[in-house]
Parts: structure tokens; sequence; C-alpha cells
């Protein structure tokens, strides 16, 4: 790539920094150029983030029609996975899995949901609460 | 605390490993030191499709070697001793060691994770534990930050700071320190030494590793699964992946084409060290597979951008540009195996 063909569109990252390139100067040497976006890589995040925000509201209405507990809903807004929710509790995704469960949920002890509450920095209350 | 280490400087980098041992290494004294020199010698550029592994809900392909390995690579080649430490769940220990570093007047590298970083913007705030940053100094409650990415530096506040080190889930920081100890002068022929080891480690790599997933047969993989991406997964889904494979490749981080003009970078450089003429022509491939890789990313733009009005022709062209590029590095891979330096 030649350093007049670096794209300079619109991005998110604009208000953090300009990202750094390699690119290739009028002697066909190596030199660096400093990109404020490009619109191939924004749209591939701008859908990446609406498929995260239909993700998000299909877990709401999952927890309202009671085939979800809040957990699911909130494992989603934060763009938890297994992986990383397991991580944050420390408790192993098999239980995760159980705790997803309306029934299981509403039976879960106080220091239980603590422990999620924080992984999602929301109270206990409004994990307990929520009804999606 | 204040404290400031006034004699470390702010380099910017494309990628945040290469960044922070760039700066490091730099500040102790080892000027020749450049990001592409670093991403060569700690042999950065890979290829790899872990089948089944869904990150963010999309394929999970890396253009890069392990987290980590950059670094420590690059300092062994120089006899260059690392210092690394975590902390496991001790935040308070981590804590008091990075701010007595500090006061020692030591820059020090820390892996952190994105998701709590207060200066990313919230459209780049992931899940992904291996960002890595320099603390060089302390004003009162906040940490002096050099972010390798970044144009100039900033700050990050205590309690931010030991969010971001001790990140969970997969490659969880645990407060992960680093920094370089007793640097001495390194001269030519050292670095010449370090620069033809990660080449020949880094085709090694791309050519060798076992099984289809990894290196050049890792691209003709990726090649053969979005043939069939679009029946598999409808067409939304399919564009979605897509996209992930664009990120990857072209997000900040990369130096764009998949780290791939990087290492163009680093062959041309590689010529100061090895006068042979090879290295150029070898560095062009490089160039042309950066650029390939850039139009197989427009490509999928078109694709993803249409969201479900998509064909499968379009894909067969993306599965094709792959082929060529698999190719192309194949050969200069080899080219690079067989050379007599």
């Amino acid at each position: 790539m030649k350093k007049e063909e670096l794209p300079q569109d619109d991005s998110a990252l604009k208000a953090m920094t300009r990202e750094l390139c390699y690119v290739k100067d009028n002697d066909g040497k190596y030199t660096t150029g400093l990109s404020t976006g490009w619109d191939v890589k924004k749209q591939a995040l701008d859908n990446a983030w609406e498929d995260i925000n239909e993700r998000v509201e299909e877990a709401r209405k999952l927890v309202r029609s009671g085939e979800k507990s809040p957990i699911y809903y909130f494992m989603e807004l934060r763009l938890m996975d297994m992986p990383v929710l397991s991580g944050y509790t420390g408790f192993w995704s098999f239980n995760i899995k159980r705790h997803m469960k309306p029934d299981v949920f509403n039976n879960l002890s106080d220091k239980k949901l603590a422990i999620y509450a924080k992984a999602f920095e929301v109270s206990v209350d409004e994990l307990k609460n929520f009804k999606g | 605390m204040d404290k400031e280490i006034t004699t470390f400087k702010h380099i910017q980098a494309a990628h945040c490993e290469n960044g922070a041992t760039t700066s490091l290494l730099r500040y102790h004294g080892l000027d020749f030191m450049t990001e592409p020199l670093a991403f060569g010698m700690g042999s950065g550029i890979f290829y790899i499709h872990i089948p089944i592994l869904s990150i963010n809900n999309g394929p999970a392909i890396s253009y890069r070697s392990m987290p980590g390995w950059i670094f420590s690579r690059t300092c062994k080649s120089l006899g260059v001793k690392v210092v690394r430490k975590k902390f496991g769940t001790n935040e308070n220990a981590a804590h008091d060691f990075l701010d007595k570093k500090i006061m020692e007047g030591v820059p020090v590298g820390c892996q952190v994770g994105v998701f709590n970083l207060p200066y990313f913007p919230p459209e780049y705030r992931f899940h992904f534990n291996a960002h890595n940053l320099i603390v060089y100094g302390k004003h009162g409650n906040d940490y002096l930050i050099s972010d390798p990415v970044m144009e100039t530096v900033t700050t990050l506040s205590e309690e931010d700071m030991i969010k971001v080190r001790f990140a969970k889930g997969p490659l969880a920081p645990k407060g992960h320190v680093y920094y370089p100890e007793n640097v001495h002068k390194v001269d030519n022929e050292t670095i010449k030494r370090g620069i033809i080891k990660g080449i020949k480690r880094s085709a090694r790599d791309m050519l060798h590793v076992p099984g289809n997933i990894a290196g050049v047969d890792g691209i003709k993989y990726t090649s053969k699964q979005i043939r069939k991406w679009r029946d598999k997964l409808g067409p939304r889904k399919a564009g979605l992946y897509l996209g992930q494979i664009v990120r990857m490749q072209e997000e900040i981080g990369t130096g764009g084409g998949g780290f791939r003009f990087l290492y163009a970078a680093f062959l041309e450089q590689a010529y100061q060290y090895v006068p042979n003429e090879q290295l150029l022509s070898i560095s062009e491939d490089f160039t042309k597979s950066g650029d390939l890789w850039r139009e197989s990313a427009v490509q999928m733009g078109r694709i993803y951008k249409g969201r479900i009005n998509n064909e499968q022709k379009d894909f067969e062209v993306c599965a094709d540009l792959l082929l060529e590029i698999a190719d192309i590095e194949k050969n200069a891979f080899l080219k690079l195996k067989k050379m007599n330096f």
C-alpha cells in the first residue's frame, strides 16, 4: 500500500488516536503513515455492534418470557461469553448454564448473586429484579 | 506519589507488543530498535484459524504469534534478560510492586484487558486481555501511561489500573508486569544473528506446523471454510463472520494487511544488517500479499455491507483471493527458508 492510498475515513477510533500503518513512500521504501479510519473496517465494527444489540434485545425477551434468568441478559449486555463470565465469577460454565434457568436462579444464595452482580457491575437488587 | 521517568520516550507503534518492546529496549540504550525489527526478530508473523472455538460469536483467527512471545524472543536474541511477574489474584501485591518499580525509575510493561480501559472508545472495548502499555510515572492517583498504539501519552487512575490488570477470562493478565534488566550494548553481529533466527523461525512456523489450521495451510483452511459459510450459516451470519476476519486483519494493532506490511518493512530493514538482495525482493512479495489481504477485505466488505443481499459467488471470490495469498506466502517463506546467510 502506498502512503497516499492510506484511507482517511471516519471512525470511532478518531476520538482516541489515529492509527499507525506501514506504507510505501514515493521511492518504494517503507515508512509509516497515520490513518483516521477505513470504511471497510468501520462497517465490520458497526455490523458487529448491531449484532450485539440484537443479541441483548433477544436476551431481554427471553428473560421477560421466563425462559432465561437475568444472568443470561447481563452476560450478553456486558459482551461476555462463558469463558469470560466463568473467569469473573469463578463458577464452572456447567453451573452458570444452570443459573441461567429461572427456577435455579430464584433459589440462588445472596452470596452467589453478589458474585454475579460484581461481575456485571450492577447491584444485587438490579440483578434480582430484572424482568426484561 | 509523584514520579516521572523523564528520559522515557513515548513511541507510537502499529502493534502494542512490538511498541512496548521497542520503547522499553530503546529506553535501555538499544537505539537501533524499531517496531519492524522487534516484530521480525520476535517472529510475530503467523496465521492460525482455530476450528470450533468462537470469539465474540465469530471465527477464531489470528495473524500473529502468541501474546508475549515477540517481547521474549526479541530480548532473548539480543541477550537481554526479561523480568516477568504475575500476581494471581493478589491485587495489593500487584499494585505495590508496580509503584515500587516506578519509584526506582524503571518503566514497566503491563498486560491489560481493554474492556475497562477508559481511554479506549466504547466501540472498541471488548474482552480482549492481551493489550500492552507502559507505565513511566505516577502523579498523585494517576499513572502516566505510554500506550504504544496511541499518538500521545495518557493517564490511568489507580482504580482503573487495578481493573484492567485484573481483567478476567481467556489470557487473563493476573497483574502481569515485565521489563528488561541488565541491558548491555548489542553489536551488529548479534542483531544479524537475531534477524536470521527470527526469519528461520517464522519460515518454520508458516510452513511446517503440523495440521492444516496453522501457517500457510491455515490460510487455505479459512478459504475452504468461507466457501461453506453461506450455506451453513445463512447470508447474514456468514457476512458477520467475514466482518470478524476483516477486524482481526485490519483493526488497530495490525499495521494493515494482517501484519504483512509490517513484515515487509522488517525484511527491508533486515537488509541493512544482512546485505542480501533477496531480502528486498521477498519484502516485495509480502507487500503484494498485504495488498491482496487488503483487497480481500474490500471484497468481504462489499458482502457484509449488503447484509443479506449477497451471493455464493461473492464468497468464492474471497476464498480464491485467500488461495492466491497462501500461494504467495508459501513461496516467500520457502525462499526465506532456503536462504543462506
